[in-house]
């Protein structure tokens, strides 16, 4: 069994019919992007027997079809596919598509902005600046249906979550921990610091598109004051989701 | 078009079919019935060559009226039922007449019942399926008042069936394999987890069940780690040092470390552990695992060559009485 000091990138069980390929156990940018560029190239290379790809922050799940493939084959594929190439040198690929979102921050649409700020050293002046200008990426999609993970903030984000719980952020919530931001779907407890909020909607059940986000999506958020903002929720549901989707060369 | 009319519904009533598999990487988890063998059961007794949409019924089930004539198999965890005031066998399938009322009580071991009609229950479709998935907002409980559209039967002269279930609604050993993080735990916790007799909290639902036992908190692991994909079945580890089992509705990352997954073939027996019931784990190679695995796709057709007429002979009352036991009730005079 794999031990915590084992060569990375690792190749491990999951379940009857699923291998993990780990680059990292702590979350690293490099160890995203080669997650990203693996489950990329596992998609464009001999999928026979894969029925699943999903990549994480920092590794790939793979799923496949134990009646088309064995374990250990599909194991040995992967291995191939991992060699003679440094991993941890990885960079995500130029992103094909930027979001641009809007956004309220702090006072009642960010109550612990003020906190955050503090816990990374900066102004809030400063913090508003790097959330409004930072050009996030899409680093994973998990923990609810379509729910961006979104990162990097520059590095003295990189605080830890609170002890304590958040018993309640609302859907649209912007949260903050170790330079990452996750864009809540649904009204949910957190440890992370909500610092904004927007209208945009991560599941859209009713669409023929029901997750508009992918992995390696550029995210820009529009900072708008709190009378526009509050405007543009008033509108409610899919009429208050006016991000825009922009489809880089 | 024919429809069931539900006339009072237990608090934990879902449409359930297999769920959304391969949305994983849009953070979507599959889903479906917590018991996927009683879906299965229940299409090999309707005649079906492939599970159709049924009601799954947590702990109660409810009074349901049939608005056209209906073939329906009830499975998964033994419940009293009746149709009209008649006792109906529990695994089987059986036929009503238009206007008739089935009336689903209390689990008698177990957790989730099944309502199933030949056709299946209708109604609209999302990734390709019907299930309610509660925690990410997908449809809803069944609530009293609610008609719903039942598919038409395939084929509806299909004679009635019963079936022996195979047995999972009382806890026991659930065997499970390692997975990509059983590693990270020092090897006397796991040697401790795996000697560990654990109950079934009250505390669960289709997410996921927490697992009590005597001894101290388990040593929580490791902290900082990026999340990776969890999934049913998969056993993990709270910072507090307290096991829960994912079930179907689980979130698709965790950061929680996983000591290890439960095999497919056992997830049903910690899906229908009733709370208190003793459960133990045991660690089985990839290899066994391996050779137990079978595919879903060929479930049906190998319960159906299982599954026998249902007859009124006499030697069938023994069985029927070992689903009675909160009524008490004498049946020799169950319908089909």
């Amino acid at each position: 069994m794999p031990g915590p000091d084992q060569t990375l990138p690792a190749i491990l069980p999951l379940g009857a019919d699923a291998l993990v390929v780990r680059f990292s156990l702590t979350p690293e940018l490099a160890a995203n992007a080669a997650a990203q560029v693996f489950a990329g190239e596992a998609a464009a290379g001999d999928t026979g027997g894969i029925t699943e790809i999903v990549p994480s922050l920092a590794s790939v799940m793979l799923r496949f079809d134990p009646e088309r493939v064995t374990r250990a084959a599909l194991s040995a594929r992967l291995a191939r596919l991992l060699q003679g190439r440094d991993w941890t040198r990885c960079a995500l690929p130029a992103p094909s598509r930027r979001w641009v979102i809007p956004a309220a921050f702090g006072g009642a649409h960010g109550p612990q902005l003020e906190d955050a700020a503090a816990a990374a050293g900066i102004s809030v002046k400063q913090a508003l600046r790097e959330l409004s200008e930072t050009r996030l990426r899409v680093l994973a999609i998990g923990f609810a249906p379509g729910q961006p993970f979104l990162g990097l903030l520059p590095a003295h984000w990189d605080f830890a979550r609170l002890s304590e719980l958040t018993p309640q952020v609302p859907a649209g919530a912007l949260v903050a921990a170790v330079r990452q931001i996750v864009l809540f779907a649904n009204p949910s407890a957190t440890g992370w610091r909500q610092v904004g909020r927007t209208t945009f909607r991560p599941f859209r059940p009713e669409s023929a598109e029901p997750f508009p986000l992918r992995a390696g999506d550029e995210v820009v958020f529009e900072a708008l004051d709190h009378t526009a903002f509050a405007a543009l929720a008033a509108r409610g549901g899919e009429a208050a989701d006016i991000a825009r989707l922009e489809h880089l060369a | 078009m024919n429809a069931l009319e539900v006339l009072s519904a237990g608090l934990g009533v879902t449409v359930q079919d297999l769920g959304r598999p391969f949305h994983m990487a849009s953070g979507l988890s599959r889903g479906g019935a917590a018991d996927r063998m009683a879906l299965h059961e229940a299409a090999a007794l309707l005649g079906l060559k492939e599970v159709v949409a049924g009601l799954e019924m947590a702990g109660l089930g409810g009074r349901f009226r049939f608005a056209g004539r209906t073939r329906f198999a009830l499975t998964g965890a033994p419940m009293r039922a009746s149709l009209d005031g008649q006792a109906l066998a529990w695994n089987a399938s059986h036929a009503a007449e238009a206007g008739q009322v089935l009336e689903i009580g209390g689990a008698e071991a177990g957790i989730y019942g099944y309502l199933t009609p030949a056709g299946g229950i209708g109604g609209p479709e999302l990734l390709g399926s019907r299930s309610a998935h509660l925690a990410v907002g997908i449809g809803g409980l069944v609530q009293t008042g609610a008609r719903l559209e039942i598919l038409p039967d395939p084929t509806p002269d299909h004679p009635s069936l019963k079936l022996a279930p195979d047995a999972r609604f009382c806890g026991g050993t659930l065997r499970m394999t390692p997975g990509p993080q059983t590693g990270l735990f020092a090897p006397e916790t796991l040697e401790r987890f795996l000697a560990t007799a654990f109950t079934r909290s009250p505390t669960g639902n289709r997410q996921g069940v927490r697992l009590d036992q005597q001894g101290a908190p388990f040593a929580a692991e490791i902290t900082g780690q990026a999340s990776e994909v969890i999934q049913a079945g998969d056993v993990q580890m709270t910072g507090a040092g307290v096991p829960y089992v994912l079930l179907a509705e689980c979130q698709t990352t965790g950061g929680y470390a996983r000591i290890g997954s439960v095999i497919p073939a056992d997830l049903a027996h910690i899906a229908q552990a009733p709370p208190g019931a003793s459960l133990r784990f045991e660690m089985l190679s990839l290899e066994e695992a391996d050779r137990l695995w079978r595919p879903e796709s060929g479930l049906v057709a190998a319960l159906a060559r299982r599954a026998e007429p249902l007859t009124r002979d006499p030697h069938d009352i023994a069985d029927l009485l070992s689903y009675q036991l909160i009524s008490g009730v004498v049946a020799g005079d169950e319908v089909d």
